[in-house]
Parts: structure tokens; C-alpha cells; sequence
């Protein structure tokens, strides 16, 4: 029970990190590998500022605006500049990987202090103790109250984006991917909706990092390898759960569901006995497979009918 | 008004696919006109509506709207005064978004996109009544992606959100071009009525001699990189699809006319 529960949270958390892939990558088109870094970098700046001894709310927050300026950056590049997406993605992860390190000043930095779950983990411990049984299952206060606490801020973070995505500049930002020369055409430089894009998509994205840090209490240089490709895996498998449809708050939703749904596969996989050092393998074959199955099926149905075709007889 | 000044734009400069598209250009279009422009292949008529509406930069010249200078601006700023229609009957809308929320960031033409909701005080009434017009049922499909409509239907469209918000001046780009023979008339006889309401100064570039004939109170062939021809009014009025094909058998035979010339002074001087 515990183990579930903890692996609900986990969802919730990667589910920040899936709303960031789904601005970058379903709403631009952009797979914006900038998350790798700006992830750690919430992670790391967040852990430092609680190690200075700053409230964890502040440090939160500077974390997600650490991973906006990645963001800008990687925007900047882009667009300014006409960098290839992915080559301005690469160049800004990897320099963060520096920049962490030195934002920790060791490749990992344990967090001691409290934390932005401190609360609802008192809160929860008071409630039903430290160690409880629901359901004949032992469950650990702890454990609820960073559930609870996951569960409002994801929640919060999904209708704000909802809403958010139906404002004039959330609209401008949806036109832009899907057609940036009509929104050029209509007065909107699209330049500056793609740095604005990826400064909110990062900004998610580090925020995941800052809170997946607290939530297990360290951060470390190496926790944001392949995190975009864990994304881009909760945003396809969202899309598979609901559909392909068009409406906004659905697509928000499923990149939720998805994250929840990979993190359940992923606990019952390692609990059936996956080597955990597969995970990642695993994970890239599952994101190419949902990316070119589709397509290849088609082909394959397309080509088996043309050859009955053929074979029919006259 | 929108003035061309000696424009020149010269594609591939110094290599063997160099095209000079615009060869020293100077117009004057008065406001609320609507002007048709036809040439051939390459005659830089395409290129004439790139440079007004700022999709490369000139190599020489100016162009101004009402007095202020535009030929430094970025294509999107330049987008604030003036409304577009493409020849790709899909280029003009964002197919995931509603019809609505099209029309809406249309409204907001060039002006900064705030956080208010973007459908909030929205003239749906009035956005019907434009819709209805267009006369293909399309006032109950406000809240549909525009994706799921026709390209006739969407290319309508389009015509109305470039001229919802009166721009300076509104180009055509061969917008019928693409469209089945039905639709084409459709978006056509849209165009007449929007540009007669409307005080844009419009221009028009089109494929279609009958179109040419019969549409405008001013036409402009260009040829090589140059107006060939440039005639308004009376002259204008009694133009015919005939006399334009004349007009083209023409442009034709100065070219091989220059071909010849040129064969003629090489076979002189080697």
C-alpha cells in the first residue's frame, strides 16, 4: 500500500515534468531536450537555497525560475540566432550541467532542512500516525502527506495551464505551433512566442526537478539524465488513454494520466523483477514504439492489402 | 496610401540562379484602391507582395504606408497594417484552434497578447452574422476546429479575419489559385463584396485573366522584374480577357525578342 502510494506521488511529480513536454513538445513541436538540465537545476537550486536557509516555498519557486531562464536561453538561441531546436536544447543542457555542479558545489547535496511537504507530512503523521493500517496494508503518515501535498500543487498547476491556455497569450502560444506563418500574418512575432513557450515549459519542467528533490530528500547532478524522454513517454501514453483530441484541457489531463499510468507500469515492472538499470532502455524503446507503431502498422496493413489484392482472383 | 520607391531585390546574387525579381519598382497605390496585378512565371509579382509584406529584406528602395516608412520593419509588425490572404487555402488559419478563437486572434490584430481569456467579450453575434454571409452554413461551426472544415471554407475564412479589423492595406496572393472551380467563385464573389465595403487599399495577385478582366478599378502586368503595364479607370473598365491574352503572346515575343538580341550582339563580337 505504501509503495503505491508513494508511487501515486511520484506520478503527480513527473506529471509537472509531462505538463513542460506537453507545452514543448504538443504544443511547439519542439523536443526540447533543455528539460535534462533545467530538471537537476530546480533540483540543485532548490536544495541549496533550503541548505542557506531559505523557506521552502521561496526556494521552490526560484527553482522553477531558475529552469525559465534555461528556457530563454535555449529560445534565445533558437530563434535570434536560427540554432537548430534540438542543437540550442544540447548546447544549453549540457553548459547547466556545469552550472549545477556548481550551484551545489558537489555532484549531490542532501536536504535536511524542511521542505515544501513538511506540512502536509505534519499534518498527515498527525492525523493517522506515523505507521497506520488501511485496509489490512501498513501505510506511512509521510508517505500520505506527500501524496496530498502532490496532488493539490499538480492539480493547481493543471487548471491554471487550462486556463492559461485560453487566454489571448496562451492562444497566441497553441496558433504558434500550429501555424506560426498565419500568426505573423495577424501582427504576433512568433519569435517571441516560442522564448516565452519554452521559459514556461522549462519553468514546469524545473519545478518537477525542485520538487522531486524534496520529496526524496537530495539532489543530484545526474537526476535529470533522459527526464525529456520519461516526459515525452507520459505525454504519448496520455494521448494514447484519451485519444487524439483537439480540446486543450483533455490534452492537459491525459499528460497527467499518462505520467501516473508510466509510473504504476514502471513500479509493477521492477516489482515483477525488471533490473531497474534497464529502466531507461526499456522507456526509449516504449517512446520510438508509440512514435513510429502507428504509422508502421499502417504501412504494413496498407502493404498486405495491396499483395491480397494482387493474389485476388479475377 | 502605400508607395514602392525604387525597389530592388536581387535573389541568389552572383551565382548562376540569379533572379533580379525586382528591378527597380516605383508604385503609388491610393488608399481604398484595388488593384490587380498579373505577369508571368517569374515576372516578380509574387516577389512585389513579399516585399510589401516584409518577408525578406530589400536590397535597395523604400516602401511606405501613409507616410510612415515600413521597409525596416519585421514582417509581423508590418503585419499590424496590413492583412493577408496566401495562396494555400490552409496557410491563413491555425487548424487545431476553433473557429472562434481564429477569428478572435484576428480581432486582436497586431496588438499585444495579455492573459485575458481570449473568447471573453467576444461578438459572436456579429461573427455569426459576418459567417452567414459567406453563405456555406458556416455560423454554426463558431466552436469547431477550423481543421475539420473545407479548404473553400477555411479560405473564406480567412478573408474575413484579414479584413475584420480594416487594415491599411489587404493583399490577395493568388488566393483563389488552389481552390476546386466552385469554391474559387465563392471566395470571389467575398473578396468584391468585403474590398467594396472596406477602405483597404487592396491588391490583388491572380493567375486568372478572367479574374484580371473583371475585377478591380486598377491593373498592373509585371514583367521581368518591371510594370509593363499599368492602366486604371476607363482604360481599365474595357480591358478583356482577350486583350490580356494579347497582352501576354506579347511579353512573350520581348522575350525572345531579347534572346535573339542577345544571340545577335554574341555572334558579332565572337
Amino acid at each position: 500500500m505504501s509503495l503505491l502510494i508513494a508511487t501515486l506521488a511520484l506520478g503527480l511529480v513527473f506529471a509537472v515534468l509531462a505538463l513542460g513536454v506537453y507545452l514543448s513538445f504538443r504544443v511547439y513541436q519542439i523536443p526540447d531536450i533543455t528539460a535534462d538540465g533545467s530538471f537537476t537545476l530546480g533540483a540543485a537550486m532548490t536544495a541549496r537555497l533550503l541548505k542557506d536557509g531559505w523557506d521552502p516555498a521561496s526556494a521552490t519557486a526560484a527553482g522553477a525560475a531558475g529552469g525559465a531562464l534555461a528556457g530563454i536561453a535555449t529560445g534565445i538561441i533558437h530563434t535570434r540566432f536560427k540554432v537548430n531546436a534540438l542543437l540550442s536544447g544540447i548546447l544549453v543542457m549540457t553548459a547547466l550541467y556545469s552550472i549545477n555542479l556548481h550551484v551545489m558545489g558537489s555532484s549531490n547535496l542532501p536536504i535536511t532542512a524542511r521542505t515544501i511537504f513538511t506540512p502536509f507530512e505534519t499534518v498527515a503523521v498527525s492525523a493517522i500516525g506515523k505507521e497506520s493500517t488501511i485496509l489490512g496494508r501498513v501505510v506511512h503518515g509521510g508517505d500520505i502527506g506527500i501524496f496530498a501535498g502532490t496532488t493539490i500543487i499538480t492539480v493547481l498547476i493543471c487548471v491554471g495551464l487550462i486556463i492559461f491556455l485560453k487566454t489571448e497569450l496562451g492562444a497566441a502560444m497553441r496558433a504558434t505551433g500550429d501555424n506560426a506563418r498565419m500568426l505573423r500574418a495577424l501582427g504576433t512575432s512568433t519569435d517571441r512566442m516560442i522564448v516565452f513557450g519554452l521559459a514556461l515549459s522549462n519553468a514546469l519542467v524545473a519545478l518537477a526537478g525542485s520538487l522531486f528533490a524534496q520529496s526524496q530528500n537530495f539532489a543530484d547532478a545526474q537526476m535529470g539524465i533522459g527526464v525529456i524522454v520519461l516526459g515525452l513517454a507520459s505525454v504519448i501514453l496520455g494521448q494514447t488513454l484519451i485519444g487524439n483530441v483537439r480540446s486543450v484541457a483533455l490534452g492537459v489531463i491525459g499528460a497527467v494520466l499518462g505520467s501516473v499510468l508510466f509510473r504504476l507500469l514502471v513500479a509493477i515492472a521492477i516489482r515483477m523483477g525488471l533490473d531497474a538499470n534497464d529502466l531507461k532502455l526499456i522507456t526509449a524503446v516504449v517512446v520510438l514504439g508509440a512514435i513510429v507503431g502507428p504509422e508502421q502498422f499502417k504501412a504494413f496493413s496498407a502493404r498486405r492489402a495491396r499483395m491480397r489484392g494482387r493474389h485476388a482472383p479475377a | 496610401m502605400l508607395r514602392l520607391d525604387s525597389v530592388r531585390k536581387t535573389f541568389n546574387p552572383g551565382t548562376a540562379n540569379e533572379v533580379r525579381a525586382l528591378n527597380g519598382v516605383n508604385l503609388e497605390f491610393a488608399s481604398g484602391s484595388f488593384t490587380v496585378v498579373i505577369g508571368t512565371n517569374g515576372s516578380g509579382k509574387s516577389t512585389l507582395q513579399g516585399a510589401i509584406s516584409g518577408a525578406f529584406e530589400l536590397d535597395g528602395g523604400t516602401i511606405s504606408i501613409d507616410s510612415t516608412e515600413i521597409s525596416q520593419w519585421p514582417e509581423y509588425r508590418r503585419a499590424q497594417l496590413i492583412g493577408r490572404v496566401f495562396q494555400d487555402p490552409f496557410a491563413g488559419t491555425a487548424p487545431e484552434l476553433t473557429v472562434a478563437e481564429n477569428l478572435a486572434l484576428a480581432s486582436k490584430r497586431g496588438r499585444i497578447r495579455t492573459l485575458a481569456p481570449l473568447l471573453r467579450g467576444a461578438n459572436r453575434g456579429a461573427w455569426k452574422e459576418l459567417l452567414a454571409q459567406i453563405g456555406l452554413g458556416l455560423e454554426n461551426r463558431l466552436d469547431d476546429p477550423i481543421g475539420l472544415l473545407s479548404g473553400g471554407q477555411r479560405q473564406s475564412i480567412t478573408l474575413l479575419m484579414a479584413t475584420l479589423t480594416n487594415p491599411k492595406v489587404l493583399m490577395l496572393d493568388e488566393h483563389t489559385a488552389a481552390l476546386d472551380p466552385r469554391s474559387a467563385e465563392l471566395v470571389v464573389s467575398l473578396t468584391t463584396r468585403l474590398v467594396a465595403h472596406s477602405s483597404s487599399t487592396t491588391i490583388m495577385v491572380t493567375h486568372s485573366m478572367q479574374q484580371a478582366a473583371t475585377l478591380g478599378d486598377r491593373l498592373i502586368a509585371m514583367h521581368r522584374g518591371r510594370v509593363y503595364l499599368d492602366v486604371a479607370g476607363n482604360e481599365k473598365r474595357q480591358l478583356t480577357e482577350a486583350d490580356l491574352l494579347a497582352l501576354f503572346s506579347q511579353m512573350r515575343r520581348d522575350d525572345r525578342f531579347d534572346l535573339d538580341a542577345c544571340e545577335a550582339i554574341r555572334s558579332r563580337y565572337s
